[in-house]
């Protein structure tokens, strides 16, 4: 997905002069096709993240539309102040690109874990915010996030993840994207752990469990009106994210959920929440750790169900 | 309008929005007063009456909490009315205590917390170099914003980029929110720090407007390092109760001490 998205974004850039690719001094190899063919727009500042905000301000005030890039929390949490004061507040065009969502990085530890980061952005005003599932939906989101005016917050994974939509997406912008609309168990799912909940569908299908399955790549504008709908025809409604439960999807859609009248469905939610993530491994390995394996989503649903 | 005069009228408003308003950051306004009066009144390229005019200079008031004096200062050059001035941190007002951008002609850019204006400023200045553009960006900082490190950040990113269109103005009354600088976290040698990041620094008598436009006026463009003036001021400067006094950091000017205060801005010319 960070190569998808460096492609796509080079072929916005070639036709806009007005984009920008600032770095934090990251990105080596990955941002190699934009420096080399396009060097007058792109500016690398330096291990200094909270600079990098307000100078992308500063330009987005100008005219440019500028794309920050780092990994983690680097491009969010450590420049959280200057993402509210000087990118929503002025509205400005600037979009924070945060590689490595989740535990994309897992071994590398828990500076490393992005897991919180879509939590503490939802709630920032004017700011969308944006987790693609696939590389599909990267190329979708960094598409809208240039034609779209305004702060925003888009964080593709890491690499090698598996293309779940086989053709390219046409989905405008807080629209949820329906893989299998109907069933009497509704999955929703953000991020990176997309794969995954497709396959724990297949295994729910296979034990004669009829699964619908969304993706929502955007939490902020969130598709309320799709979470609505799900939450008044299904009997339970499970989010699934690789983030804490608090404030991220899952957060996102008890709230909707919370103010809708009755009856509705149970909500599950199926994310982080033990805390910091103390175990050393890999991705997959942490996933499996924290129960966002296909079988553990599946063992939650069923416990959820009977 | 002289500087001098403009000044006096700034230090007037200051006093009497903030007796109005019952906020606070009067002393810091007063240490300023005469930097913006230099600024608006000789160096600043601008068309009040078409602020977003694509050549003017831009100004970031990065010590936002000095906000009570941009407001004066943009009212007094004719970017919005006088009266606005008097609903200052009242309710429904468009002013806030802090610099607030929305619906005010003029401001560049909302501010109140420290460390965020250079930053934006360097921004603005490497748009400019970027699409040939002979504007400049003035950044008003506060000494005890530069305690914050990503001031620091945006220091080394406008010496590596040569950005000698973006000057830098720190308005050094020595006095942080908790006391005296120098017995807080210590700024000094201030002057050489800035120079040893890369900057050309102009070291002047902050209240003396003939030092000031000296300093200012100088056009270094971009490919030039970055302009450091260190204005050494006196907060509370014009009042002389107010002034050497952390008090008025914090105390709006009420009864007494208000009428004391605009009587002392009577009479005329700051010395």
């Amino acid at each position: 997905m960070r190569d998808t998205f460096v492609q796509t974004l080079l072929e916005i850039a070639r036709q806009d002069q007005r984009v920008m690719v600032l770095t934090g001094d990251l990105g080596f190899g990955v941002l190699t096709p934009f420096i080399e063919e396009l060097p007058e727009q792109y500016l690398n500042v330096g291990v200094a993240e909270q600079n990098m905000t307000g100078v992308a301000t500063g330009l987005a005030l100008e005219g440019k539309i500028v794309f920050t890039y780092s990994i983690g929390n680097f491009p969010t949490l450590r420049c959280l102040e200057q993402i509210r004061n000087d990118v929503c507040y002025h509205n400005a065009n600037v979009k924070v690109v945060c590689i490595g969502g989740g535990f994309c990085y897992g071994s590398l530890g828990m500076s490393h874990h992005a897991t919180e980061d879509l939590a503490m952005l939802r709630v920032l005003p004017n700011l969308q915010v944006m987790a693609p599932g696939d590389p599909a939906e990267t190329q979708l989101i960094t598409r809208l996030s240039y034609e779209t005016h305004g702060p925003c917050s888009l964080p593709p994974r890491r690499r090698g993840e598996v293309r779940v939509h086989q053709e390219e997406l046409q989905n405008s912008l807080g629209q949820g994207i329906a893989l299998f609309p109907e069933g009497e168990v509704a999955l929703l799912s953000t991020g990176g752990i997309l794969a995954n909940a497709v396959k724990a569908r297949e295994l729910l299908a296979k034990r004669g469990i009829c699964a619908s399955l969304h993706s929502l790549p955007f939490l902020q504008p969130l598709d309320e009106e799709l979470i609505r709908r799900l939450g008044a025809a299904s009997r339970l409604l499970v989010t699934i994210e690789e983030h804490s439960v608090i404030g991220g999807l899952g957060g996102a859609v008890a709230e909707v959920l919370a103010e809708m009248p009755g009856p509705k469905a149970t909500l599950r939610r199926i994310g982080l929440r033990e805390g910091f993530a103390c175990e050393v491994g890999d991705q997959e390995y942490l996933r499996e750790v924290y129960g966002l394996s296909p079988e553990a989503i599946v063992q939650r649903v069923l416990e959820s169900l009977y | 309008m002289d500087t001098r005069t403009l000044a006096l009228k700034i230090r007037r408003h200051a006093v009497q929005m903030t007796n109005r308003g019952k906020s606070s950051h009067v002393g810091s306004v007063l240490s300023m007063a005469d930097i913006l009066a230099v600024l608006y009144g000789q160096i600043l390229q601008k068309r009040p009456q078409e602020p977003d005019w694509p050549e003017r200079d831009r100004f970031i008031l990065s010590k936002g909490h000095g906000g009570a004096g941009i407001y004066a200062v943009l009212a007094e050059t004719g970017y919005f009315p006088a009266d606005w001035l008097e609903g200052h941190c009242g309710q429904g007002s468009k002013l806030c205590g802090h610099v607030s951008h929305l619906g005010i002609p003029g401001v560049e850019l909302s501010t109140g917390s420290l460390g965020h204006g250079l930053s934006v400023g360097a921004g603005m200045a490497y748009a400019a170099k970027l699409d040939r553009q002979n504007f400049r960006v003035f950044v008003l900082l506060s000494d005890g914003e530069c305690d914050e490190g990503s001031t620091w950040e945006a220091i080394l990113f406008a010496a590596h980029h040569r950005l000698g269109n973006l000057i830098a103005i720190v308005d050094y009354n020595k006095m942080q929110a908790m006391g005296l600088v120098s017995e807080n976290l210590d700024l000094e040698p201030f002057a050489a720090k800035w120079q040893a990041f890369g900057w050309q620094v102009r070291e002047v008598d902050g209240h003396d407007h003939e030092q000031l436009l000296a300093a200012l006026k100088v056009r270094a463009g971009v490919g030039s390092p970055p302009v450091c003036v260190i204005a050494h001021t006196v907060k509370g400067k014009g009042v002389s109760f107010m002034e050497h006094s952390l008090l008025w950091h914090y105390r709006s000017p009420q009864g007494e001490e208000f009428i004391e205060a605009l009587a002392e801005l009577e009479d005329g010319i700051i010395a």
